[in-house]
């Protein structure tokens, strides 16, 4: 799995939503036990500090639980995830509007060009 | 965190040339710490005076609270710019050297990387590339399991394919408690595995920062950080 990292803003930021998206998908299942950090900064190509940090937030946000003994693993809880994909969700689609916005487009254009688009992928 | 390392009004002066001039620092341990500033600017001489094949003109530099010497050496692994190994010999002559000089050098570190890189452990030095030769160097600095690692300028000779499994030989031997210092005007190379960088320039210290704090303050990478505060 690649793991692609800009320059331009911070690498601990940029792992948790990769991460994320890593869990949305299903790369790493619900419940499912997570590589040790070491191992996981190793894959990424970042300092174990780095990853740490990333898991730490993660783990505030409920999407990893932590065990005393036996490492990190993916939370079973569904709804958390579904929380987190809503919220990335609307931040995406934010950002998409902000720059629609700059391009002069009113919104019932914008819905109409998102429906036509979404038409066009069904055929 | 403790200190494993710091300097006090650290000077060294060649003749009438100031090399280092006057600087203090203090780096933490558990990071991986890069030492970055364009040609000349006094990194090298800062690794040499660590590793006491220097003395400071005035002021002091200390590791792990003491100053550099037989105690230090012990704590110590230096991959100096110049390579100082006999080219008579072969590589596994050389791991047996090693073996004899440091106690916490681990040999079969040595020939698990070796094997990695397909190097072969009964060549000498002398039928090896730069490049190569670079290569076994690093091998037998990152074999031993020192507290901290001084590693000046490992990237600059070898292959990007090599660089990237140098960077991942330096993220997998290097544990919590040891600290490593890259030496480097590679940045970009290396970027995403600092912690924390030290900007030098003209034997000053211009910027100490955190990695990511550069990222979210200035919203650029330190390669281009680096660019602008050096620029020509």
């Amino acid at each position: 799995m690649p793991w692609e990292l800009k320059s331009d803003r911070p690498i601990y930021t940029q792992l948790i939503e990769q991460i994320e998206l890593l869990i949305f998908s299903g790369v790493y299942p619900l419940g499912s036990k997570l590589p040790s950090v070491r191992d996981m900064a190793q894959e990424a190509a970042v300092n174990p500090n780095t990853m740490q940090r990333a898991l730490v937030k993660l783990e505030e946000d409920g999407l990893i639980i932590t065990h005393r003994t036996s490492g990190r693993s993916i939370t079973e809880d569904a709804r958390m995830v579904e929380i987190a994909k809503t919220k990335l969700a609307q931040k995406q689609i934010s950002e998409f509007l902000e720059k629609m916005q700059l391009m002069g487009f009113e919104q019932t254009e914008i819905l109409t060009i998102i429906d036509n688009m979404v038409k066009e992928m069904k055929k | 965190m403790s200190t494993i390392l710091e300097c006090h009004d650290l000077t060294k002066k060649f003749g009438s040339k100031v090399a280092v001039s006057a600087i203090n620092l203090k780096l933490e341990r558990g990071q991986i710490i890069g030492l970055l500033g364009p040609n000349g600017s006094g990194k090298s001489t800062i690794m040499k005076l660590a590793n006491e094949l220097l003395t400071p003109t005035s002021g002091s530099i200390l590791i792990g609270g003491m100053k550099p010497g037989i105690e230090t050496k012990k704590i110590v692994s230096y991959l100096p710019e110049k390579t100082y190994l006999n080219d008579w010999m072969r590589v596994h002559q050389i791991i047996e050297l090693f073996s004899d000089f440091y106690a916490d050098f681990k040999p079969e570190k040595a020939y698990d990387m070796l094997k990695s890189l397909n190097i072969n452990p009964d060549d000498k030095l002398k039928t090896m590339s730069k490049g190569t030769k670079e290569k076994v160097q690093l091998i037998l600095v990152m074999s031993r399991e020192a507290e901290l690692y001084l590693l000046d300028e490992p990237i600059g000779g070898v292959d990007p394919a090599a660089r990237d499994y140098i960077l991942q030989t330096i993220l997998h031997n290097y544990n919590e408690n040891a600290t490593v210092i890259i030496s480097t005007h590679l940045i970009s190379d290396i970027e995403n595995i600092l912690d924390f960088v030290v900007f030098i320039n003209q034997g000053q210290v211009v910027l100490t920062s955190s990695v990511d704090d550069i990222r979210d303050e200035k919203g650029k990478s330190v390669d281009v950080l680096f660019r602008e505060v050096f620029k020509c």
